[in-house]
């Protein structure tokens, strides 16, 4: 019998498991908190263009949008240049100035926010701009990311 | 008869799950999860015209006029400019009461008016661009003005006032005036 014992610990070699969940459900509950669940399905194409002197939108709640772009036809092709609100095309434009009068009655603090792909016409864009000053809506934002301008 | 006591079971939620549970919650949500912020440059619209009344009659001199084509083309006051030109116009035509005091351009910047004005086929992308160099320009001037009044950039003073009271922006409004877009070719 040697005289040398390993000397062995006597504390148990394990990571403490019981406040996993605890650990967990604080990190499950930042997410909850902090997920935005897409709430509409885009039918039009948007891609955002560029600028640098641009602001926040602190007041997210304040806020609607309104979709222009080309409509997505699938398979890789798009159509006409279209508007879209919630989850709807809009066929008719001067319905613009009445869906966004609802919208204003309900948040008198309403921001409307235009993401308007970067290849779309100004024509489009000044007709739904018109409606919204008919509508009264006359916060707008116009989405764009931030970033250096492209070389024109 | 006999009555038998039976022991009770201890009722008791199994916890070992619970953690497996929690992650496949996790998990979804961090899947879903988008953290964008909006950001867009901010502008506000005029209310819409009045047919009975007139429009308020505006000097010549006050109003800075920018056309865009569809090709991306610039013209300010009739004449030819590029796109990196145009802050420094601006800023020139804004603040040309504290700058050159040139008779052509405005008298005031609170009664300068930056006007834009596109065809309709010009590209969105273009029209933002040019927005962005006139609100930058603007930007430029507040930020000079709050160093010299106050000693700070005007972002950290318009932090500390309230909407009201901020001087800097009563002093260069943003006067920005989208003009409906000609019908072009």
């Amino acid at each position: 019998m040697s005289k040398f014992q390993k000397k062995q610990a006597n504390t148990k070699q394990q990571v403490p498991t019981a406040a996993m969940p605890d650990i967990i459900f604080m990190l499950l509950i930042f997410f909850m908190v902090v997920t935005v669940l897409r709430e509409v399905e885009l039918q039009v194409r948007v891609d955002f263009t560029r600028a640098d002197n641009i602001e926040k939108i602190e007041q997210k709640r304040l806020v609607s949008y309104i979709y222009i772009g080309p409509e997505i036809l699938g398979g890789g092709r798009y159509g006409d240049t279209r508007v879209q609100i919630d989850d709807a095309l809009v066929d008719d434009i001067y319905a613009i100035r009445r869906l966004m009068y609802d919208k204003l009655m309900e948040e008198p603090r309403l921001i409307v926010s235009l993401r308007v792909d970067q290849q779309s016409e100004m024509g489009i864009v000044s007709d739904v701009q018109q409606e919204l000053r008919e509508a009264g809506t006359l916060r707008i934002n116009y989405s764009t990311l931030r970033g250096a301008q492209a070389p024109m | 008869m006999k009555l038998k006591k039976r022991s009770r079971e201890v009722a008791e939620v199994p916890q070992a799950g619970m953690a497996d549970i929690a992650f496949l919650l996790l998990i979804f949500f961090l899947v879903v999860t988008t953290i964008d912020v909006d950001t867009g440059i901010g502008m506000q619209l005029p209310p819409p015209p009045d047919p009975d009344q007139e429009p308020p009659p505006i000097r010549e001199r006050n109003l800075m006029n920018i056309l865009v084509n569809a090709r991306g083309q610039i013209l300010i006051n009739e004449e030819r400019a590029s796109l990196h030109e145009v802050r420094q116009l601006v800023i020139d035509f804004v603040d040309n009461a504290n700058r050159a005091q040139d008779p052509n351009l405005s008298e005031d910047p609170r009664q300068a008016i930056v006007s834009i004005k596109t065809d309709r086929q010009t590209p969105y992308e273009i029209y933002i661009d040019m927005l962005d160099e006139v609100i930058g320009a603007y930007r430029q001037l507040r930020d000079e003005a709050s160093m010299r009044e106050f000693g700070i950039p005007y972002r950290q003073y318009q932090a500390r006032v309230s909407r009201d009271d901020n001087v800097i922006r009563e002093m260069y409004p943003q006067n920005i005036s989208l003009a409906e877009p000609d019908p072009g070719s």
